[in-house]
């Protein structure tokens, strides 16, 4: 099964306008960055994109926000940590002016909505979140003794992920933490497209440790080894 | 809210906040530490059996990586470039938040803007940045239900004067009823089913300072001591 394409612009260009699509990475570890520019340069609208955060450290996800691409966010951690970089911050700004809606969930939340996509898990209770805004309006029950929130599952029309390497079946290697959401994300995307920094033959990669099973992903294009950033501190 | 009159006793350094920390930890305990003065604590364990857990998904994160060892894959949940260290792992985001509400975390060492006099944590959102019920969770609300143990670090007044130790809290929640220990630049302060002890002060600080320093009720505990660094 061959799932290799040649350019990120080819993998990328049914990407309609409505869609909802998860990008992978923590800051700067693990973010699809070139089928993220490919996207902008597409121009779809109306987006709905799941994603740690915006703009700190992400500043291709920015670029959606700025082409005015992006309809709504949901995320962990979306805002610039700095109150007064936040005031020159167009996703922050936008969100202020009521023309992104949001969403935020606790981290662990946001990860297992999309866990719980990809394994065909509808909703779960979490105790993260009760007593809290995150909890307004959603059932709560107690399960020996500890209160939980109902959430559900967050399935995504494509995902975006990373990968360290990989082989033309979409068979999938992580490095050190740019692991992240690549996992979970490949697997809640109905189309999960990777970037692979390499692209190598079925059977070069060791069976015994592929993180994602090419199952879970039905594109793969080699963007090589990102230039390294330095982090945000 | 009241203001308050500060002893003029000079309050810890940030740094020293983290030691007091450190010297609570026991070996051989997997401990998270949040942004900010939580951070900090890593420079005071080293040669101890205290494993840290990062919670972008790596285990045995080390310390911080210098200009010619740096991995641009490998950093911490602060953005910091870290070293791995002999038994590190890595891992999804998924299995990271399984340690931590799975209850695998022994301490979650915390920065807050707030503590209630019943342990109830504020540590999100600050109101002031006008963000309304958005804003920055990262895994403050897991860590916060999920740690055995969550000691707060954070300095006993905002930068405004006014206590963040109160009797509700004014700013968003992270969790309810989770602080179990509190330590600022002037007190550490356990929090029990009774309400607020207070353990230590710093020197040439009295009990009674701190409770004028404190907005909810304090009980000076019968081993209450001076703190030792």
């Amino acid at each position: 099964m061959d799932k290799v394409f040649t350019s990120a612009e080819a993998a990328i260009e049914d990407i309609f306008d409505g869609a909802v699509i998860a990008f992978s990475g923590f800051f700067s570890a693990g973010r699809p960055l070139e089928l993220t520019k490919a996207l902008a340069k597409k121009g779809a609208k109306n987006l709905t994109i799941v994603v740690q955060q915006v703009g700190t450290g992400n500043e291709e996800i920015l670029e959606l926000v700025v082409n005015g691409q992006v309809k709504k966010a949901i995320c962990n951690y979306p805002f610039p940590r700095s109150a007064t970089r936040g005031l020159e911050h167009s996703f922050e700004q936008a969100v202020r002016r009521g023309e992104i809606e949001m969403e935020v969930y606790p981290m662990g939340t946001f990860a297992e909505k999309l866990r719980c996509a990809g394994a065909g898990i509808p909703a779960f209770y979490t105790p993260a979140g009760v007593g809290t805004v995150v909890g307004e309006g959603k059932e709560i029950r107690v399960f020996n003794g500890t209160e939980a929130l109902l959430e559900t599952a967050l399935p995504v029309d494509f995902a975006f992920v990373h990968a360290w390497k990989g082989d033309k079946e979409g068979n999938l290697v992580y490095h050190c933490t740019a692991y992240n959401y690549n996992n979970i994300m490949a697997m809640a995307g109905r189309v999960t497209i990777a970037e692979l920094e390499t692209l190598v033959e079925a059977g070069e990669l060791d069976s015994n440790f592929i993180h994602t099973p090419g199952i879970f992903v039905k594109r793969v294009v080699e963007t090589g080894r990102p230039k390294l950033e330095q982090a945000i501190v | 809210m009241r203001k308050v009159v500060v002893p003029e006793m000079p309050p810890l350094e940030r740094e020293m906040i983290a030691l007091r920390i450190a010297n609570m930890l026991e070996d051989g305990s997997y401990v998270n530490l949040g942004i900010g003065i939580p951070t900090l604590v890593s420079n005071w364990i080293e040669g101890r059996d205290i494993i840290l857990q990062a919670e972008i998904g790596m285990l045995k994160s080390g310390p911080l990586a210098e200009e010619d060892n740096i991995e641009q894959d490998r950093i911490n949940a602060s953005c910091q470039y870290v070293c791995e260290l002999p038994g590190s792992s890595y891992f999804g985001i998924e299995t990271s938040f399984a340690m931590i509400r799975g209850g695998r975390m022994d301490v979650a060492v915390l920065g807050a803007l707030q503590v209630s006099a019943n342990g109830d944590l504020a540590g999100w959102n600050n109101p002031a940045r006008g963000l309304g019920k958005m804003g920055n969770i990262g895994g403050s609300m897991d860590l916060a239900v999920g740690a055995k143990k969550v000691i707060v670090a954070m300095e006993h007044f905002t930068t405004d004067g006014e206590p963040k130790i109160v009797m509700e809290c004014t700013y968003p929640l992270t969790a309810k009823a989770c602080v179990d220990f509190i330590v600022t630049n002037y007190a550490v302060i356990e929090v029990t089913p009774k309400g607020l002890v207070l353990k230590e002060a710093i020197p040439g600080v009295t009990a009674e300072d701190i409770k004028k320093m404190t907005a909810a009720p304090l009980t000076i505990a019968k081993d209450f001591k001076e703190m030792e660094l």
